[in-house]
């Protein structure tokens, strides 16, 4: 026999399922407290989206600014981007946040490739990852020139 | 006497006088807690100096921290002691981990001495992390880049955690704001009370004896006066070191961080993450199917929940036996951490 089921009819049952409703209700209610004050300022701290003006064409450069095998970066809305003219003269541009850990790439005319010093991640001129850290390729954007001015606009 | 019969004062000492430190071949690592203590004291102070001129924001953090260190009168000394010493308090904070480590000062019934401890560690990273971008300098911007996006890499959570830690998608002026908040606010607050909780733990525990020594130690140098004195002398030379370093070797404030520069060839964080920082540049893009940064970061989590959890793991120490599988397991982690840091700065590509 079980202790609990000596006290039944002693008015002891009613007392322990009286316990445990009332902790219940208030570990209930502690519950639904927290609850009332982390939410609002989980929610307070997380910030709000921001709609940020979609650019999708942008004059990176002049012609004249940059010789070949060289690269400049230019601003594409609000991240940067990279613009490399080729030993041959041929114009490639993309994206300059690191695909490993946003970092803002470099060109390096010594090796004709797209480097980021902060993990030593190398990317061909195609914006192909070649070796290092890099998981994914750099986003390609499509270049145009157009009188003296290199414009840049995002592939559709 | 009106105050020692208000204060307890005479009691206070008492307690110290009859607290003991071990004496022995290791006392030298048992400096290392005060010597933390001291300089995060140095921080208080010259923070709270800092704050008189000090304007976050992307127009003005750093001309501000220019316009201290160039015009306002002492404005280089303590910007120069805030930074040094902050250097050498996560080094002091260090060394005491690890001589708590391989003393095995960690075993029962100091779990919870062991584990305040780690989270004052991590609290002290965390300090010099956010406080590292406040200047928003070119280095500061690409190491807080970097840092947050490998808070992003943590399953899971990770996203919100970094989107959080911005203040939107990308670091800028929410992010400045948030870290001042962070570094003169939150951390400070929340530092003093696992602190408090620490000392509290010490004090109610008292130091450890070495595995083998008789506990308490029959041989031990009084707390007060003994033990505190050559801690004031030692925390005198710390700061006279202090001060040399910032007089030869201010630190530099660099050039203004422009998002729409590429990172600087060399890059590198503070010392203190470049073990970090110089592993991930050695992990292929892609390890057994997963992102080599991700297996990276969870092996880095996982190693750090291990050193949380060490005084549960180490069975033969909570025995009060020898256990040299856990100090080969500390010689490793030495040896990699100073590795990484030597090549970070050696040999970086």
């Amino acid at each position: 026999m079980r202790s609990w089921e000596v006290k039944v009819g002693s008015g002891v049952a009613d007392d322990l399922s009286r316990r445990r409703l009332l902790d219940v209700l208030l570990s209930g209610g502690l519950v639904a407290f927290l609850g009332a004050v982390f939410y609002p300022v989980a929610r307070y701290l997380t910030p709000p989206k921001v709609a940020e003006i979609a650019t999708s064409t942008v004059v990176a450069a002049k012609v004249s600014e940059i010789k070949p095998n060289a690269g400049k970066i230019f601003r594409f809305g609000s991240k940067p981007g990279i613009l490399v003219r080729l030993p041959s003269g041929e114009w490639r541009a993309f994206s300059a946040v690191c695909t490993h850990l946003q970092c803002t790439v470099q060109y390096r005319s010594d090796l004709e490739q797209i480097w980021c010093p902060c993990h030593n991640g190398h990317f061909d001129l195609s914006g192909k990852n070649v070796s290092g850290p890099p998981p994914a390729p750099l986003e390609p954007y499509d270049v145009n020139v157009k009188g003296d001015e290199v414009v840049v606009s995002r592939r559709a | 006497m009106w105050f020692d019969e208000r204060l307890g004062i005479s009691e206070a000492i008492a307690f110290l006088r009859h607290k003991t430190v071990p004496l022995g071949g290791h006392t030298v690592w048992y400096y290392f807690g005060g010597v933390s203590l001291f300089l995060f004291g140095i921080q208080v102070a010259t923070g709270l100096l800092l704050l008189f001129y000090y304007k976050p924001g992307l127009d003005s953090s750093y001309e501000s921290v220019q316009f201290i260190v160039t015009r306002v009168p002492f404005g280089w000394l303590m910007r120069s002691l805030h930074s040094w010493s902050a250097n050498l308090m996560v080094f002091a904070v260090f060394v005491h981990m690890f001589s708590v480590y391989f003393l095995k000062a960690y075993r029962p019934p100091r779990e919870l001495t062991w584990m305040s401890g780690m989270a004052l560690l991590g609290l002290t990273l965390t300090f010099g992390f956010s406080g590292y971008l406040l200047p928003w300098n070119e280095l500061a911007f690409f190491a807080t880049k970097v840092g947050t996006d490998i808070a992003a890499v943590v399953p899971v959570i990770g996203p919100t955690m970094s989107r959080l830690l911005r203040g939107g998608d990308d670091v800028g002026g929410a992010t400045l704001t948030r870290f001042f908040g962070f570094h003169v606010a939150m951390l400070p607050a929340a530092f003093s009370a696992v602190l408090l909780v620490h000392l509290l733990l010490i004090q109610r525990q008292g130091m450890s004896d070495t595995i083998g020594a008789r506990e308490p130690s029959a041989k031990g140098m009084p707390f007060f006066p003994g033990f505190i004195l050559r801690d004031a002398i030692l925390w005198l030379g710390v700061l006279a070191v202090l001060l040399v370093l910032c007089t030869f070797s201010p630190w530099e404030l660099g050039t203004k961080a422009d998002p729409f520069a590429s990172a600087p060839a060399g890059i590198r964080p503070e010392w203190y993450f470049t073990f970090v920082s110089q592993s991930l540049k050695y992990l292929p893009a892609e390890i057994l199917g997963l992102e080599g940064e991700v297996v990276g970061i969870c092996t880095f989590l996982a190693g750090a929940v291990f050193l949380l959890c060490v005084p549960f793991l180490d069975r033969r120490a909570a025995r009060g036996q020898k256990s040299p599988l856990f100090t080969l397991i500390g010689v490793a982690i030495v040896a990699f951490m100073l590795t990484m840091v030597a090549l970070a700065y050696l040999k970086p590509y």
